[in-house]
């Protein structure tokens, strides 16, 4: 690892200017991408604004058909708690579903959108459910957000605080991991708000989590598990790698597509 | 007696391990240490035009970078193979010329360049990006199957064809005789999957040179110390053996893989000497991809020929082997001896030929993985055995048993003689404990939960306790293979024991410890085990290929009828009695019959205060002894898998896997199943999770966990494991061993399983899912459903 700069900011106000002063500073939030990366060689930042001491970004808070989730909640937290999965199980499942116990207890939904990998599991949950990208300057709706593999709407020193999310009326993610990373190789996240569905897609998409129209018109005509069977999904623009190929990888987005909406009842 | 053979005592080695007190070379720190890295070869294949490495030279804390050709030039010798291969010509193999770091070529992804040593690893590390090398790219050959083409580039000046050698064994006349009059043909096309050793410890080493003696020490990640003190004396030119002390530490796992002395162990002795500094290196888990030793990584066609019967009349086979860049120790023996010479299998052959090829590429070299050879013959036989059963409508079990080799000893057409074995018993003793008469029920119920549900078996045999020594010569082995021992009693009676063993992993403390306790009604606390370190024990061949305990074991046991022979003898004479009438047991010397009796340490101490010994008798109580057997031994075994296949998706459960194997005589069952457990599931892996990735240009792609899946505790069942025994009758312990027969065995009980559960067997290891759900969609027509 280079050598970096360690900041540890007490305040969103403080992290912004910790990074506008610093050449190249990143945000470090649970670590678990960054800091491989930078054992790695692949990053070396010269100033690191550690945010998981912000009180403002942690925790869950319940608004008027609204969940609220810090930028800095860890996935174990959101996994375990009572209010998400009272108000949207499917997400609660799916941060129980990431990595592995040590990865749950240290790294972050905001980290982990901010990063915006194309296997990762939150993804599909902040784009299938509609949610709103808070940050320390402007709200940014989730279709906005997304901008391809690694890659979002986040300007240069721009701070994720929180994420909203409207609280569905149904909801769930079925996920299959790949083999070896454990990561998403196809999850698909089913929603149903306000007689609006949505289905992201995440680990499929060459420019990362994507929503699949088709699948959303037939589940808006009928929401079940025989058209989410049904719908067609294109091998266009689907990843095409040693561990899946493009045809396996759309027929899986069928079939998470079809646990997906059988967990959603 | 509690601690004894056949005790199931608690691992003593264990306390250290859980505690996390062991001591791994990567846990030594010398007195004025430095840290080396290497710099590697992004390429496959490439020819080195240029090294600079002034601005690595020029960072604070940066103590010299040296290369290749300095390494040469200062008289470091090139890396060898231990085993010669004739080709059916007649004509000696063709080696490529394997410097440890590049002289002139980079032969894959990792080749060395040139060694960085600085005052921190970290620093080291980012001084080896510092080195700028100049590289014109060449083409670059990467499969097994496409070595041998006439537009595969040719990895070595002095290898024509990328041909290392064409071996045959067996009988091509008779074979092709008995082929042509067979009632049925079976042909399989099979790959054999290349494997990442991923011990847990990675390797690393500590150089340390002494000036003053002009003595070097080296604290290594070895399975087999005093192989490496040899090779690195006589062919690596680094000291001769008394100026080089060679010690393996605790070693967190090798499965093959740390047998060899690599090029990192020799460059950091060599720039001890050149920097006057102790030197270490460390490998991290993504230069451990790249570089340990892969295992398997074979492209096969196979045939056999059956009887109206269903009885076989011949079997042929025709191997390309890879064995990548360079010749590594094992390299030549692994796809030869070690594999050719099992292709009987369990089964009664009359007639078998076949041919391996072994090829060079521009990848990593390939060697010995646990089981080395024997999951390749296996995994061969056995899916030849599904198959063939599928095309002549037999049952499995059956097409086995009416072929099982049944009286012993029985000469096969491979050179070997298995000495003793009962392989019906196995298959019973498998089939009972896994219920197969159930199977058709729990198919049934798992079809009505959407499930596919198969069953596959696979029967083996290996030749284990690599030896003896005069054979293996004649075969071309560089090296003898027996092993010694020293046992050694202390004045107060406890008990030293040096083996040319190294134990890690294995449990060695304890089981050898065991043989002592047993022989003369010790406790186990009272006996200490020596292993790993050339200074201390007497020259030994190490561990691997599950001989250690028909080797190694033996020696101590010959070592012990020595002890036990001079103790009576001064017993007798304290106790005045006559030798024969003394017995030792329960810690003590009695005089049978009577109530005279000594104790043990007693015992010890009138051997060293010799006061009073017999006539002419020199003190001390210690013997050494080499055991060199006459034979090797024959494990056998039996599984039957289970396996639930989810249809939509392709993933395999395995929700049922039984194994009854025939160890010959067990020391410790606990331990015993350990290994089992351990080689089944590294099997598992094989069959379902594991493979090595290179693109087209030879770059690798399964590089890290992120791509390279290992089993997990939730991807394996609990596995059913019983013991039959006929022990081997050449061994003073009838042991057979049990290390790899689990990764032998158990890679073509999975694939049948799943090729029983899916209806095709056209599917290649690892079958992941994405593998089976192609099958699936492959298999046009499902086989008839039972
Ligand atoms: C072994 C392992 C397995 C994993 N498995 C999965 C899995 O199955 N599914 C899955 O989805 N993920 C998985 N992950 C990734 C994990 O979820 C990480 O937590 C996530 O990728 C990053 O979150 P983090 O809090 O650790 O962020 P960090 O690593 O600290 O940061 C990641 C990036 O986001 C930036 N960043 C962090 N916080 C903010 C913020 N508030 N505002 C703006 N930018 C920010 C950082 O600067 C950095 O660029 C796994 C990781 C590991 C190590």
């Amino acid at each position: 690892m280079y050598e970096t700069k360690y900041h540890k900011a007490a305040s969103v106000q403080d992290a912004v200017a910790a990074l506008s002063g610093a050449s190249e500073g990143a945000v470090l939030a649970g670590g678990q991408t960054l800091l491989p990366t930078m054992k790695q060689h692949l990053a070396s930042p010269s100033d690191l604004v550690d945010v998981r001491g912000i009180a403002g970004m942690q925790g869950v808070t319940v608004g008027d058909g609204t969940i609220t989730i810090g930028a800095a909640t860890r996935h174990a937290d959101v996994a375990g708690n009572a209010d998400v999965k009272a108000h949207i199980p499917g997400l609660a499942a799916l941060a129980g579903g990431i990595g592995d116990p040590a990865v749950r207890s240290m790294g972050t939904i905001g980290g982990s959108v901010a990063n915006n990998d194309p296997a990762a599991d939150y993804p599909a949950a902040v784009l299938g459910l509609g949610a709103t990208v808070v940050t320390d300057r402007r709200e940014i709706a989730a279709d906005d957000f997304f901008e391809g593999m690694f890659s979002t709407a986040l300007d240069d020193g721009e701070i994720i605080t929180a994420i909203r999310f409207p609280v569905p009326t149904r909801a769930a993610y079925a996920k299959f991991p790949n083999p070896a990373s454990r990561y998403a190789m196809v999850g698909v996240f089913v929603a149903e708000t306000g007689g609006n569905v949505r289905v992201a897609v995440t680990g499929a998409g060459e420019d990362g989590v994507f929503r699949h129209d088709g699948m959303e018109s037939a589940l808006a005509s009928d929401f079940s598990v025989a058209s989410a069977a049904g719908a067609t999904t294109s091998q266009e623009g689907v990843l095409n790698d040693m561990h899946a190929s493009a045809a396996y990888r759309a027929h899986l987005v069928n079939v998470m597509a079809e646990r997906a909406v059988s967990k959603a009842g | 007696m509690t601690d004894g053979i056949g005790a199931r005592v608690a691992r003593k080695e264990d306390k250290r391990f859980i505690t996390g007190k062991g001591k791994y070379t990567d846990d030594i720190r010398m007195e004025n240490q430095a840290y080396a890295a290497f710099v590697r070869s992004p390429h496959a294949s490439a020819k080195v035009t240029g090294i600079d490495a002034s601005a690595a030279e020029a960072m604070e804390g940066v103590i010299a970078v040296h290369t290749g050709p300095e390494l040469k030039a200062d008289g470091i010798g090139d890396i060898i193979t231990g085993w010669a291969i004739t080709s059916k010509d007649g004509n000696p193999m063709q080696c490529g010329v394997w410097n440890p770091m590049v002289t002139e070529f980079a032969r894959y992804v990792g080749d060395a360049v040139a060694i960085v040593v600085a005052e921190s690893q970290d620093l080291a590390r980012r001084a080896a990006e510092k080195v700028s090398v100049s590289y014109d790219e060449l083409p670059a050959t990467v499969f097994a199957d496409h070595a041998l083409e006439t537009d595969a580039h040719q990895v070595h000046e002095n290898v024509p064809g990328n041909l290392i050698f064409n071996w045959e064994i067996g009988d091509e006349e008779k074979t092709d005789a008995a082929m042509s009059g067979a009632h049925h043909v079976t042909q399989i096309d099979i790959t054999n999957n290349r494997l990442s050793p991923n011990a847990m410890e990675p390797r690393s080493a500590v150089a340390v040179y002494d000036e003053a003696e002009d003595h070097y020490t080296l604290y290594t990640t070895s399975q087999n110390p005093h192989v490496a003190r040899l090779v690195l004396s006589a062919f690596y030119q680094v000291a001769p053996e008394h100026k080089l002390r060679v010690i393996a530490p605790d070693v967190g796992g090798g499965f093959g893989s740390k047998i060899y002395i690599y090029p990192e162990e020799i460059a950091c002795l060599w720039a001890s000497m050149k920097t006057g500094r102790s030197v270490k290196w460390t490998s991290d888990r993504s230069e451990a991809f790249m570089t340990d030793a892969h295992g398997r990584d074979h492209v096969t066609t196979a045939k056999m020929g059956f009887d109206a019967d269903g009885k076989i009349v011949g079997f042929h086979v025709d191997t390309i082997a890879n064995i990548g860049a360079y010749v590594s120790l094992f390299a030549t023996a692994t796809p030869t001896y070690l594999y050719g010479t099992l292709w009987s299998g369990t089964y009664d052959i009359p007639a078998i030929y076949g041919t391996v090829r072994a090829v060079h590429t521009n990848t990593v070299p390939v060697d010995a993985y646990r089981g080395a050879g024997r999951p390749e013959a296996t995994y061969m036989i056995e899916r030849m055995m599904e198959t063939a059963a599928r095309e002549m409508g037999m049952d499995p079990a059956e097409l086995r048993r009416r072929n099982f080799v049944k009286e012993f000893p029985y000469q096969t057409q491979v050179l070997l003689q298995y000495d003793s074995g009962d392989y019906d018993a196995l298959l019973d003793m498998a089939q009972d404990a896994a219920n197969v008469s159930g199977f058709a029920a729990r198919k049934a119920e798992a079809a009505g939960r959407g499930k596919l549900r198969g069953i596959g078996y696979s029967t083996f045999v290996e030749a284990c306790g690599l030896a003896p020594s005069a054979a293996a010569g004649s075969l071309g082995a560089g090296v003898g293979l027996w092993e010694s021992a020293e046992v050694r009693v202390n004045p107060v009676g406890t008990v030293e024991v040096l083996t040319g063993c190294h134990s890690h992993g294995q449990g060695h403390e304890t089981t050898f410890a065991q043989l002592v306790a047993d022989r003369f009604g010790l406790p186990i606390d009272s006996v200490s085990i020596v292993h790993g370190d050339t200074d201390k024990v007497q020259f030994g061949m190490g561990t691997y290929g599950s001989r250690s305990g028909p080797v190694g074991m033996s020696a101590v046991m010959k070592a012990l009828d020595k002890v036990e022979i001079k103790a009576k003898q001064i017993a007798a004479h304290v106790l005045e009695a006559s030798e024969v009438d003394i017995v030792i047991e329960g810690g003590e010397a009695k005089v049978a019959g009577t109530d005279k009796t000594m104790g043990w340490h007693e015992v010890g101490l009138a051997a060293y205060t010799a006061h009073n010994l017999p006539e002419g008798m020199e003190p001390g109580l210690k013997e050494t002894s080499f055991f060199d057997p006459v034979n090797f031994s024959f494990p056998s075994g039996a599984l039957i898998c289970e396996v639930e296949v989810d249809p939509d998706t392709g993933v395999t459960e395995i929700v049922q896997f039984t194994a009854a194997d025939d160890f010959g005589t067990i020391i410790n069952p606990m331990i015993v199943e350990g290994q089992v457990h351990g080689g089944i599931t590294q099997g598992i892996g094989q069959a379902l999770h594991e493979g090595v990735v290179y693109d087209d240009s030879g770059q690798l792609l399964t590089g890290s966990y992120m791509d390279y899946q290992m089993p997990r505790a939730a991807d394996v069942p609990s596995y059913t494991v019983s013991h039959g025994c006929t022990p081997s009758p050449n061994n003073p312990l009838g042991l057979k061993g049990c290390g790899e027969a689990g990764a032998i065995g158990a890679p073509p009980a999975v694939i049948n399983a799943i090729i029983d559960a899916i209806g095709t067997d056209n599917l290649q290891m690892p079958a992941t899912p994405q593998a089976v759900w192609t099958a699936l969609q492959s298999a046009k027509m499902p086989m008839a459903a039972e």
